[in-house]
């Protein structure tokens, strides 16, 4: 499933120019000593070691031990991981590492997925796919999230590097399944063809024909996001022809008995399945209601279940043969009621991962802590997402997840109603918790139980949960939930913050008080220029800060960007509106290697 | 002749509702109708009914398929999940600026403002409020119809049988499940083309 986020690295290791080494007087010993032999012969040995490091942060450390380090950590670095990309331009990074084999790149910064940006802000991939098809002509995987991509980059990706063997597009948009087509016929390495929540256009193209006529090197074919009807007699001849097959998600287009159909073809290897539509077409049921469940019985090996795009509940039960095997089951496109969840939920004892929608209710959440011991990650999402909708889970059914799934280290949680208590409770249940993410969708909604802020709520949060990276916080929220924050969280990577606080000092506190603060996205709250000042020697050290609707003047981002000259001061706000002139309606502010970019819109002004 | 058109209810056209009789309610969101920056927008949004841009955070991938969720929920069995159903009619819905297609089954639509309403449902991650607003087209009104054409609102045309964009409300909502193809939702500005075909046509078909 998607959306991990995780990085390690600031970008120090990308400078053109190798640091200069503190580590001198210890390199003394060892120098004088390499003086004995050939430059080149220490320069293999430390490839052939330095080969086998796989960690990113290994690495960097590694090429900030000397130059020789430097240079021959780039050699071997096969993996890059770009956490903004613009952060440094595409020729920097060809210059600095030589053999890359896979590249991840993320773009837009997250608050865009929420229309808080104008379409066309940037992130195109394709500086990116023509400096690397020079540079890397054996690239074989690339790993895109909220990047622009279009049908012409695919088709150039496609032609430019024929050992290509994996493309996952995250949240990305920009091309229809014309670009599929190209690199379906034309990757003929293909292993990995993942497309995750990414805007499709259907050029009505049949892309699944596309793919070669012979047997398959396929082993991953994510396409459950791509809004257009598709080839089914193509797809089994596919699925048939792939004997690596082990991770197939389908489409909406995809009805219940044409999965059967697929099942029965390649049932036994899969291990990732998702499962279109969950409905029927207009099939007659000429011999009564057809067995799903024996479809699935052959699913030996399925561990992970999604789909159910526009689930007919009363299919339901067909799943009941796997679920014991489930370690990660994503209901969040099915609308389902507890009375049809609960008898499903009842028999997934190993689940780790569980993504639903509300409309499993409280009860459903009872459900789900009373049988699930292994529950890793949690993500409840709205099935009626607006402000005043009406809330089927609250504080009840967090509270009984933090008592039966102690292990709990990711929890995403969309409610209306919330208590401090709730989430004090959580806090000493659940001390391996590193993603805290409760969004109360009712604006500065306060305790409502006693009335109070959320403030000790959060509070408790950040003070037991010692291992927190990533926190999300929302509900009535004063300077003290950030002070707490700033005073326990140590370890915070990622804070996103909407409709909080009361005044600059909360904004200060986080800033002065989380060491680790690598993503800062706030909205909508009374932040102004003494907070952002206030933060000037943390911004080298972050990938980014966000602040849109805020109390932001000009003139202090000015100031920003004239004493920080690495750092790419963006305002973003409509082009035309001169009355807006003072106020910065949107600041996205990044490190940046190379300068500012040159591709922004007309309604992006750098500093 | 257009006077004696106005007394014909099944082919009346006023702001809305050909076959239907109430006015047409978006109060909130009927009274700007001048340029709108995105921030103006946005402000815009603000005021209506507290519903705020992008808030809760849901991501519009998700929103979209909740969305249309919930309107096959009220359609009837037999829609566009079973691909070519008999009897539907199925087009595809673009809109200038979008990035994906979409497709609507006519054969759910009872009126032009059922219509509208889903479409505006549909593609409201894009337009932040700028398209719905106006209702359907008034082609009564020539000076409203060419401030509409002039602004920056959307509008919706669609492709008829015989090949011609056409700006959508021109004929009785039957004939117009009978006659269109295809659906493009632009910019007032852009459609500005189409309306002198629309009004030719339209005269076309009154005699």
């Amino acid at each position: 499933m998607p959306e991990d986020d995780e990085d390690q690295s600031p970008p120090s290791d990308l400078r053109s120019q190798p640091p200069c080494s503190p580590n001198k007087s210890r390199n003394c010993i060892s120098s004088s000593s390499s003086q004995t032999f050939p430059d080149h012969v220490l320069e293999n040995v430390l490839e052939n070691v330095l080969q086998f490091l796989d960690s990113r942060c290994d690495r960097n450390a590694a090429s900030l031990v000397c130059k020789l380090w430097w240079k021959v950590e780039g050699l071997t670095r096969s993996e890059v991981f770009i956490g903004n990309c613009y952060a440094l331009s595409p020729a920097r990074l060809t210059q600095r590492f030589k053999r890359v084999r896979s590249l991840l790149l993320k773009g837009k910064p997250r608050f865009a997925d929420f229309n808080l940006m104008p379409p066309d802000w940037g992130a195109n991939i394709a500086p990116w796919v023509s400096t690397m098809a020079k540079a890397y002509p054996w690239l074989e995987k690339v790993d895109l999230k909220r990047m622009f991509v279009t049908d012409d980059d695919l088709a150039l990706l496609a032609e430019s590097f024929p050992g290509f063997k994996e493309l996952i597009l995250v949240c990305c948009e920009g091309f229809g399944t014309s670009g599929i087509a190209v690199v379906a016929n034309k990757c003929r390495k293909l292993k990995v063809l993942d497309l995750i929540e990414s805007e499709v256009t259907d050029d009505e193209v049949d892309w699944v024909s596309c793919f070669p006529e012979d047997v398959t090197c396929l082993e991953s074919l994510a396409f459950d996001c791509v809004e257009a009807p598709i080839n089914f007699k193509a797809l089994e001849g596919l699925v048939g022809r792939s004997p690596s097959l082990r991770k197939l998600r389908l489409n909406r287009f995809v009805s219940l008995e044409e999965l059967r159909r697929l099942l029965l073809l390649g049932a036994p290897q899969l291990t990732s399945l998702g499962t279109g539509s969950f409905s029927r077409g207009d099939q007659s049921d000429e011999q009564g209601p057809p067995d799903y469940a024996a479809a699935f019985r052959a699913c030996k090996s399925v561990v992970c279940l999604s789909g159910f795009r526009e689930l007919m509940p009363e299919y339901l039960p067909a799943i009941l043969p796997v679920c014991a095997n489930l370690t990660s089951l994503n209901f969040s496109y099915a609308n389902i009621s507890p009375d049809m969840f609960k008898p499903i939920i009842h028999s997934c004892h190993k689940l780790q991962i569980f993504w639903a929608l509300d409309s499993i209710c409280d009860e459903g959440l009872q459900a789900v802590a009373a049988t699930c011991k292994e529950l890793r990650e949690l993500r409840i999402f709205p099935f009626d997402p607006r402000e005043d909708s009406e809330g089927p889970v609250s504080e009840l059914g967090l509270q009984a997840i933090s008592e039966g799934c102690r292990k709990l280290e990711s929890l995403l949680y969309f409610c209306q109603r919330m208590t401090n208590a709730a989430l004090i409770a959580m806090s000493h249940n659940c001390p391996e918790l590193t993603v805290f993410r409760l969004c109360i969708m009712g604006r500065h909604r306060p305790d409502h139980v006693t009335g109070k802020a959320m403030d000790e709520g959060f509070g408790a949060i950040v003070k037991n949960c010692k291992k927190l990276t990533r926190l999300a916080v929302s509900g009535l929220l004063t300077d003290q939930a950030f002070r707490y924050m700033g005073e326990y969280g140590k370890l915070i990577r990622t804070l996103s913050v909407a409709f909080a606080g009361d005044s600059d000092m909360a904004l200060r506190h986080v800033l002065e008080g989380c060491p680790r603060l690598q993503k800062l996205e706030i909205r909508d709250s009374p932040f102004g220029d003494v907070a952002l000042r206030s933060g000037m020697h943390r911004y080298y050290n972050m990938r980014f800060v966000w602040m849109s609707a805020c109390s932001l003047s000009m003139g202090c981002c000015k100031d920003v960007a004239r004493a920080m000259p690495n750092l790419v001061v963006e305002v973003i706000g409509s082009d035309d509106d001169d009355e807006n002139r003072e106020f910065v309606e949107t600041l996205y502010m990044y490190r940046s290697l190379d300068g500012p970019r040159k591709d922004a819109p007309q309604f992006v002004t750098i500093l | 002749m257009i006077g004696q058109l106005m007394n014909l209810n099944a082919t009346e056209l006023c702001l809305g509702l050909p076959g239907g009789t109430k006015a047409v309610e978006s109060p909130a969101k009927s009274s700007v109708r001048n340029k709108r920056g995105f921030s103006e927008t946005m402000d815009l949004m603000l005021n209506l009914q507290a519903q705020v841009v992008g808030w809760p955070p849901v991501r519009n991938y998700r929103k979209n398929m909740m969305t249309q969720q919930k309107t096959s929920g009220e359609e009837e069995a037999s829609s566009e999940k079973a691909g070519n159903g008999g009897g539907a009619a199925l087009v595809k819905v673009s809109m200038d600026g979008a990035p994906y297609l979409r497709k609507v089954d006519l054969t759910m639509y009872k009126s032009y403002q059922d219509l509208s309403d889903a479409l505006a449902k549909m593609f409201s991650s894009f337009t932040m409020g700028n398209y719905g607003a106006q209702g359907m087209i008034d082609f009564m009104n020539e000076s409203k119809l060419m401030n509409l054409l002039n602004s920056s609102e959307y509008v919706p045309s669609y492709e008829d049988k015989d090949g011609d964009w056409m700006l959508v409300g021109d004929v009785p909502w039957e004939m117009f499940v009978q006659s269109c193809k295809r659906l493009r939702i632009m910019k007032g500005s852009e459609a500005i083309g189409l309306a002198p075909r629309a009004m030719e046509k339209y005269c076309k078909n009154r005699s």
